[in-house]
């Protein structure tokens, strides 16, 4: 993945100064539960709802399964309607073959449409090392830009600025915005159409990605709410998409199950509204698909872990979760966060890092997200399954072999009950090391001086 | 039916008065309840926090002590959850059938009105392995309503979790703060006197914040309320 995270402290580190962050916690309060309630109120109008999110879970796994005779199909229909498929491994790959492809068109400048998987590879990056300037013209995505900082959400990237940061931050970088610009959502919003209008009808490349791709047709598909997309799709003369290969769908048909799953998952809208679709290459201009692998076949490989690659950005796991809502998404290192994050990131990246190793545990595994799953991925089961994985430390392996020890045997356990017992008096207010995280802000119950079982031994057996 | 009480090793630890209040509760229905000195923990602090081998040993031993009992009864919703919904994916074979508290009540014994006694303004916290896991839905507010004397007050944002999360409470000591101090800010709200829930692992993460506060709302569990009568409230 991407190198922009790399070095950043360990999710706890950086969610400790999350918090401390009034603004910022007021922000994402406020944004995640007013998507919530959106989601709430348009999930619960489908009476069909659990049979939509269980064949878009079967429609995934049975694509994931057959993924080798799909991607050799999807090649083969693209390229009959004139398109270029291209094939990278991994970050690197993908992005010396883009750079390439809008070096041979001779342009020194691309739109892009929102994409996670060319923020994954930090493709804006690798382009610009290479004299090549990217526009994000999704509103978000451009706020994200002009403002040199990283994505906090899927779906709304700029989810942790509101509006009087994004008045200064256009003021400041965003050329020829009026000078009595106010903080009117609209006001905003139209400032930065206009900025954006020049760059669609000058630029002659454009970069995307898609949500789906159709196996039969060799189809792409963006869903989106601007219109943005559909300019960037439809007007430059050369158009190349970055997908992740976990983005196929067989068939038109299994399209139906995911245009009620995703827009109702991610907006809380019934539909978004446009959605565009293309194959292959429209008459006089270019279209180059590359798709990307960049971890997700060993992602594949594993039997639990896999599940993650049914996700379809939804974001409906990050609006639900009480640890995204006060840690925000910066502290997840990845641009990935919440909790699909903590699940995809380690797996793509490795737990090589102190900060991906964190990842599994910036959870409380509350199976809030695993409920709203549009895709029914089981994300607190697939958390659990990597801490088994990750590294541990000395202290805290010699910790719970002890308490596994005493767990083995009851008579330890009475032992150890009575022992505690006899010591109660004797139990600081506060304790020592890493347990100061439970003393710091909570008071430690009272030992009893009789455990129940010692109890039941004496009178509750009858 | 052979019923058998699986304490858990927090509340066997720390909170001998909720076992005693379950078994108080079972008596009074009818119900004799059985306690296998064998058992220990379920395996759900190791196994949430990266330890599987160590899991599934004490699963297995869990499986082992409570062979033979038609209902195993657990005074947490969390535990209960573990055994249900966590020991299919260790692949442990013969899972017994536990039940927490307010299922065994409501589902097995078929009562909501179990003759109890509770004069206070009670609001109630679902847990989220309680809610999402087992789905109890409104088994333990049924039975809180049919209290005598209890103020039932509805809790905002229930649904949302406490910050407890085992090990997470300490690992990630802010945000686990954060979610606290929410969530009592919610309890504040309501002017209860106390705080219930059917677990204990969670009102220990509540209760200790709530007393370091000194904010003079006490935490119960939901057994103990169960088990109030008119001659033990005094």
């Amino acid at each position: 993945m991407s190198g922009v995270f790399v070095g950043m402290p360990a999710f706890p580190k950086n969610a400790a100064k999350a918090v401390q962050n009034s603004q910022l916690r007021f922000n994402l309060r406020k944004a995640t539960h007013t998507i919530r309630g959106k989601r709430a109120a348009v999930v619960g109008e489908l009476d069909d709802w659990a049979e939509l999110r269980q064949a878009g879970k079967t429609i995934k796994d049975h694509t994931l399964r057959n993924l080798d005779r799909y991607l050799v199909q999807l090649e083969e229909k693209v390229t009959e309607a004139g398109g270029t498929v291209h094939w990278a491994r991994d970050a690197a790959e993908a992005n010396r073959i883009v750079t390439r492809l809008v070096k041979d068109t001779g342009e020194t400048e691309v739109v892009k449409v929102k994409s996670m998987a060319t923020q994954e590879i930090g493709l804006n990056e690798a382009l610009a090392e290479e004299g090549i300037e990217a526009f994000e013209t999704d509103l978000a995505e451009l706020i994200v830009q002009l403002g040199d900082d990283f994505p906090s959400h899927i779906l709304v990237p700029a989810i942790h600025r509101n509006r009087a940061e994004i008045r200064e931050l256009f003021l400041k970088k965003m050329a020829g915005a009026p000078k009595d610009l106010t903080d009117e959502p609209r006001v905003l919003a139209e400032a930065a159409r206009v900025y954006l209008r020049k760059r669609f009808l000058e630029s002659k490349v454009a970069i995307s990605g898609a949500n789906f791709m159709i196996a039969e047709t060799g189809t792409l598909v963006v869903l989106e709410s601007e219109g943005n997309g559909r300019m960037c799709l439809t007007l430059p003369k050369t158009l190349i998409s970055v997908v992740g290969i976990e983005k196929l769908l067989p068939t038109w048909q299994d399209l139906e199950v995911f245009l009620q799953l995703l827009p109702r998952s991610s907006t809380g809208e019934r539909m978004n509204p446009y959605t565009s679709m293309w194959t292959g290459a429209t008459e006089g201009q270019e279209f180059h698909l590359v798709l990307l692998d960049n971890g997700r076949t060993s992602v594949l490989a594993d039997k639990v872990g896999r599940q993650a690659l049914r996700c379809i950005r939804c974001s409906a796991c990050l609006n639900v979760c009480p640890v995204y809502e006060r840690a925000g998404g910066h502290a997840y290192g990845s641009v990935y966060p919440g909790p699909i994050g903590a699940i995809l990131t380690p797996q793509l990246r490795g737990m090589d890092t102190e900060l991906d190793r964190s990842l599994p545990y910036a959870s409380s595994l509350c199976g809030a997200c695993y409920e709203v799953c549009p895709v029914a991925i089981d994300i607190p089961s697939v958390l659990v399954d990597l801490r088994a994985k990750a590294r541990h430390s000395r202290a805290e392996k010699a910790g719970m072999a002890a308490a596994g020890w005493v767990f083995n045997r009851s008579k330890r356990l009475a032992k150890a009950q009575r022992f505690g017992g006899r010591m109660r008096r004797l139990v600081p207010k506060r304790l020592p090391g890493p347990l100061s995280g439970w003393t710091d802000t909570r008071d430690l119950p009272e030992i009893p001086a009789e455990s129940f079982r010692d109890w039941w031994i004496r009178e509750g057996k009858r | 039916m052979r019923v058998a009480l699986f304490i858990t090793c927090v509340n066997d630890t720390l909170f001998p008065g909720t076992g005693k209040a379950a078994v108080g509760l079972l008596r009074r229905l009818g119900v004799e309840v059985d306690f296998p000195l064998a058992q220990t923990c379920c395996g759900q602090m190791h196994l949430n926090t990266g330890y599987r081998d160590e899991a599934v040993r004490l699963a297995d031993r869990f499986t082992t002590t409570f062979a033979g009992y038609d209902a195993v009864v657990a005074p947490s919703g969390s535990c209960a959850a573990m055994v249900r919904e966590q020991y299919p994916h260790l692949d442990i074979e013969d899972i017994p059938k536990v039940y927490d508290l307010s299922e065994f009540l409501v589902d097995v014994l078929g009562v909501t009105d179990v003759g109890a006694y509770f004069p206070h303004k009670v609001t109630y916290h679902p847990t989220c392995h309680s809610l999402r896991g087992l789905k109890v839905g409104d088994k333990p507010a049924r039975l809180l309503e049919n209290v005598r004397g209890l103020e039932l007050v509805p809790l905002p944002g229930a649904e949302e979790c406490c910050g407890f999360g085992g090990t997470f409470a300490v690992k990630n000591r802010d945000v686990s703060a954060a979610m606290c101090a929410d969530k009592i800010g919610n309890v504040m709200k309501t002017g209860a006197e106390v705080l219930c829930a059917a677990d204990n692992s969670c009102l220990l993460h509540l209760g200790g914040t709530l007393k370091r506060q000194k904010s003079g709302v006490r935490v119960l569990h939901l057994a103990e309320i169960l088990a109030s009568t008119e001659e033990s409230a005094g």
